[in-house]
């Protein structure tokens, strides 16, 4: 059993808060993705569950076993470091054992664990060489590989594949899945990737500025988004907001269009949509001038202006349409979003 | 670690020339001072002062056997020893904790250690051995061999430290919080992660204390009579030593030194030039 | 994985150490220097080192060679790491030789430029077997002080220069490839990119050598007696004077405290005139 508790978590470095006051429970073997961009707390807050972090508040429990105040070594956890921390003066075979050894297991079972591990990641031909004869990629494997030989109830992940060129990213996404998958392992990922948090999350906890703005499964974190800020930071392209007045009790005015919203007590929301969302309607309500047209193979992206908004289509690839054209859009409607601009929150 | 790049690109040949030309110019201005030196050495006494004196040595041992037979030589010689190893063994004992103090924490007073560090070097060490020689009378240490160590040790702490805390710091945080995930308590990390990595470099910030105690004069001369290193040894003697004497106490001086840094070279370029930022 | 005290424990012996063996004998010396046997104040001592007939010229000595050779060796030393940098075979065994003068101690460096001017030297057995000379030439008497001084200069040059070599070395080796580059896109010949790119990128070290440089030349001590005995006088050859010879421990704290505030004053000189504003350095 490896359910971690994360209650009430803050974290401050002099006077900076890097994190506050965190509630996030994770359930034994699930792949939680902590998503968010540089300087949010996602690392900070890897750190003090692994134990290389202490918190200035608040207590994380492990398997049901309080462990803030335990060292690393005695939380029952393994991790993989951004830059790998591959040990250059021991050979793979070794590194792969260092934490066998530490737990004085028996040559044998060094021996069976190692090759299992290495078969795993399919770096079983590398076991008689140095961290300095391997590529990144390799040594990211033996990274991995080493945190595996331990059989931990938890993995920790810091940034595994931000190193790697993106080809190897994209094949060490599904291997990575799949491995974990089957380990009975549970998973604390951390990167500035959403398509790596979309692709391997069981669910996704975004942070920003130290707190978590919405944890939930990929698909829900994408249709419905929290906050504002979720919109805009999942998905590529990007989430489209445009400002609305209220004109009556659930009616509202979207760019000079009459659109039926929420009912609320405020005269002025944003209006969101994901520009897949949009089909080509030339009596559609919201009228965009095409600014930019990026025919990207599988798809067109046209960046558009609705009333000096930046706004972005994405239309089939056989579409032909030109600088300045004039698109009419219908949006669909049960994808329509509304947002409180001034709470940033979700109507 | 980038290089400039070559600035001599697309030059003429005569620029190459002259790069190349100039390069053997200083290596000679090195190395021919220190081979007539050897000469000296290697020659016998006649040959010392006789004039004009030739280039090539007599090859002779004559000099350099008066002089290790010399009254006083031989316990010179195993004072300086005695001197160096123990600077060597105390400057790293003591400074190697304090470099990875340095690298590894942020604490309070962590600039104010740095600056004490800092000042000994802006100040004109030798002159310590003035008040030592009084303090080391009251417990009893003066003109012994510990004493002078403990001031050898003075000089060459600072570099310790320093040359150490570039060393710790070299090594990234990460390697140690690997062993820490992997069983490992701090001590265990630092024994089978750190340890191994640092060693030849602590090695030769070893030998480097080593040469700087062997080479070391003024501090010699004043705490030292009985038990004289042979830099203070030669110093005294200077007056009323004859030439052959002082050219082969030379040699020795020079022979050491020259082999201890051939063998760090190394490191000496990637620390000292490092820690000294 | 924080502790607290940790840090502490291991910097207490180095710190220990330097405050009895540093800075309490360093009260010590400006003690001495300040005060009588009997434990009053007073500035005897210093005039005492003041009048005497040789105070003048060792302190005069003392600051004109440092004056000579710093600069030199700051110009020989910034061209030879700059030919450093600029090679790749043999880069190492150069290195190596233009770095040995490192290991050797002052008095043998003394002992070697003796070997080349003292009277049956090989100057003067160059010099005659050309036919230069008819007779051998008595460079380092007392007469020809300017000779000593010549001798000793080129002595210090000779035995010094790989000190601030190393650190320009270190210095140059940080600065980034890029930055040569688009300066020689930009139009820059070699010496613009000298003058523009590595010297305003190079004042941390250049800092650190002239400054480190400057209080050796300061103690200037073993390579004089070497060379000229007791015919020029310097600084710290007065403060070996005083306390073993002449046994008078006042007056040669007096001259040790001179040199430390020349020290002090050039440090600071350097600390002011080659610093960096905040977020220009490399």
């Amino acid at each position: 059993m490896a359910e971690i508790q994360i209650k009430q978590v803050a974290k401050r470095f002099g006077k900076f808060d890097a994190l506050h006051s965190i509630d996030l429970t994770i359930a034994d073997e699930e792949f939680l993705v902590l998503l968010g961009a540089s300087g949010c707390g996602k690392t900070t807050l890897l750190r003090i569950i692994a134990g290389l972090e202490t918190a200035t508040s608040g207590e994380v429990h492990i398997g049901g076993k309080r462990v803030d105040h335990l060292p690393p070594k005695d939380r029952g956890i393994a991790m993989v470091f951004q830059n790998y921390a591959v040990f250059p003066h021991l050979t793979v075979f070794e590194n792969i054992a260092f934490g066998l050894r530490m737990a004085k297991m028996d040559q044998a079972e060094v021996d069976k664990r190692v090759k299992r591990t290495a078969g795993l990641m399919h770096i079983e031909q590398l076991l008689e060489r140095y961290s300095g004869q391997l590529s990144g990629g390799q040594r990211q494997r033996v990274a991995v590989a080493r945190a595996l030989a331990t059989e931990p109830d938890v993995i920790l992940m810091d940034e595994p594949l931000s190193n790697l060129d993106a080809l190897l990213r994209m094949e060490m996404r599904a291997e990575l899945k799949g491995i974990l998958a089957e380990s009975n392992t549970t998973t604390v990922y951390v990167t500035h990737d959403q398509v790596e948090a979309m692709s391997m999350a069981d669910r996704i906890a975004i942070m920003q500025g130290g707190h978590i703005i919405q944890a939930a499964a990929p698909v829900e974190v994408y249709r419905n988004p929290a906050a504002h800020f979720v919109g805009s930071f999942i998905g590529n392209p990007p989430m489209n907001f445009l400002p609305a007045k209220k004109v009556d009790d659930g009616v509202w005015s979207v760019a000079g269009a009459t659109i039926n919203g929420p009912h609320s007590s405020k005269n002025e929301l944003n209006f969101a949509i994901r520009p897949e969302d949009l089909t080509l309607d030339h009596n559609g309500p919201l009228q965009a001038k095409v600014a930019l047209i990026e025919p990207l193979g599988s798809h067109v992206l046209a960046s558009c202006n609705i009333e000096n908004n930046l706004f972005r289509v994405v239309l089939d690839s056989d579409t032909s349409i030109s600088s300045g054209d004039i698109l009419g859009l219908q949006p669909l409607s049960d994808r329509v979003r509304w947002f409180d601009p001034e709470t940033e929150l979700a109507v | 670690m980038s290089t400039a790049p070559n600035m001599v690109v697309g030059q003429s040949r005569a620029a190459r020339w002259a790069f190349n030309g100039s390069v053997i110019i200083l290596c000679l201005w090195v190395l021919v001072p220190i081979y007539l030196l050897l000469s000296n050495a290697l020659s016998s006494p006649s040959a010392v002062t006789a004039f004009p004196k030739s280039i090539v040595p007599s090859f002779d041992t004559e000099s350099v056997e008066f002089f290790l037979f010399f009254n006083g030589v031989g316990k010179a010689l195993w004072s300086s020893v005695q001197v160096a190893f123990l600077t060597m063994v105390m400057s790293i004992l003591i400074g190697a904790p304090a470099g990875y103090a340095l690298s590894r924490f942020d604490f309070r007073g962590k600039n104010l250690f740095r600056i004490l560090v800092l000042m000994t070097r802006a100040f004109p060490l030798p002159l310590l051995a003035l008040p030592m020689a009084i303090m080391f009378i009251k417990v009893g240490l003066d003109d012994t061999v510990f004493g002078l160590a403990i001031v050898h040790t003075t000089l060459a702490l600072p570099f310790a430290v320093l040359i150490t805390f570039s060393l710790f710091s070299g090594i990234p945080i990460e390697l140690e919080e690997a062993a820490w995930t992997l069983g490992c308590n701090r001590f265990q990390a630092f024994m089978k992660v750190i340890f191994p990595l640092v060693l030849p470099g602590i090695a030769a910030s070893a030998i480097f204390a080593f040469v700087v105690s062997w080479n070391e004069v003024f501090a010699a001369a004043v705490l030292t009579i009985e038990h004289r290193t042979l830099p203070a040894f030669l110093l005294q003697s200077l007056d009323d030593a004859p030439l052959h004497l002082k050219f082969a106490g030379g040699a020795v001086l020079v022979l050491p030194a020259l082999i201890f840094i051939f063998f760090v070279r190394k490191y000496l370029f990637a620390m000292w030039g490092i820690a000294n930022r | 994985m924080q502790s607290r005290s940790l840090p502490y424990l291991l910097l207490l012996p180095a710190t220990l150490f330097l405050l009895v063996f540093f800075v309490y004998p360093f009260t010590l010396v400006a003690w001495q220097a300040f005060a009588t046997d009997e434990g009053e104040l007073t500035t005897k001592y210093f005039t005492k080192m003041v009048s005497h007939w040789k105070f003048d010229k060792a302190l005069t000595y003392t600051l004109l060679l440092a004056l000579v050779v710093v600069p030199i060796q700051l110009a020989l030393s910034l061209l030879m790491a700059s030919f450093v940098s600029n090679m790749k075979r043999g880069r190492d065994i150069i290195l190596y030789i233009w770095t040995i003068p490192l290991g050797i101690s002052d008095l043998a460096a003394g002992l070697i430029w003796l070997a080349i001017f003292e009277q049956t030297g090989f100057l003067n057995s160059i010099l005659y077997s050309t036919g230069v000379i008819e007779q051998p030439i008595t460079f380092l008497s007392y007469q020809n002080k300017g000779v000593i001084f010549l001798a000793v200069v080129l002595a210090e040059i000779w035995r010094a220069t790989a000190i601030m070599l190393v650190i320009l070395v270190a210095g140059i080796g940080l600065i980034p490839k890029e930055y040569y580059e688009a300066a020689q896109v930009y139009g820059a010949n070699t010496w613009q990119r000298f003058t523009k790119i590595t010297l305003p990128l190079l004042k941390p070290s250049l800092q650190t050598a002239l400054i480190l440089r400057v209080i050796l030349a300061f103690e200037v001590f073993a390579v004089v007696a070497a060379l000229g005995g007791t015919n020029l006088p310097v600084l710290m050859g007065e403060v070996y004077n005083r306390q073993f010879v002449l046994q008078d421990s006042h007056t040669a704290a007096a001259f040790a405290m001179l040199i430390l505030i020349i020290s002090i004053i050039s440090t600071v000189f350097f600390m002011w005139s080659l610093r960096t504003p905040k977020g220009a350095s490399l």
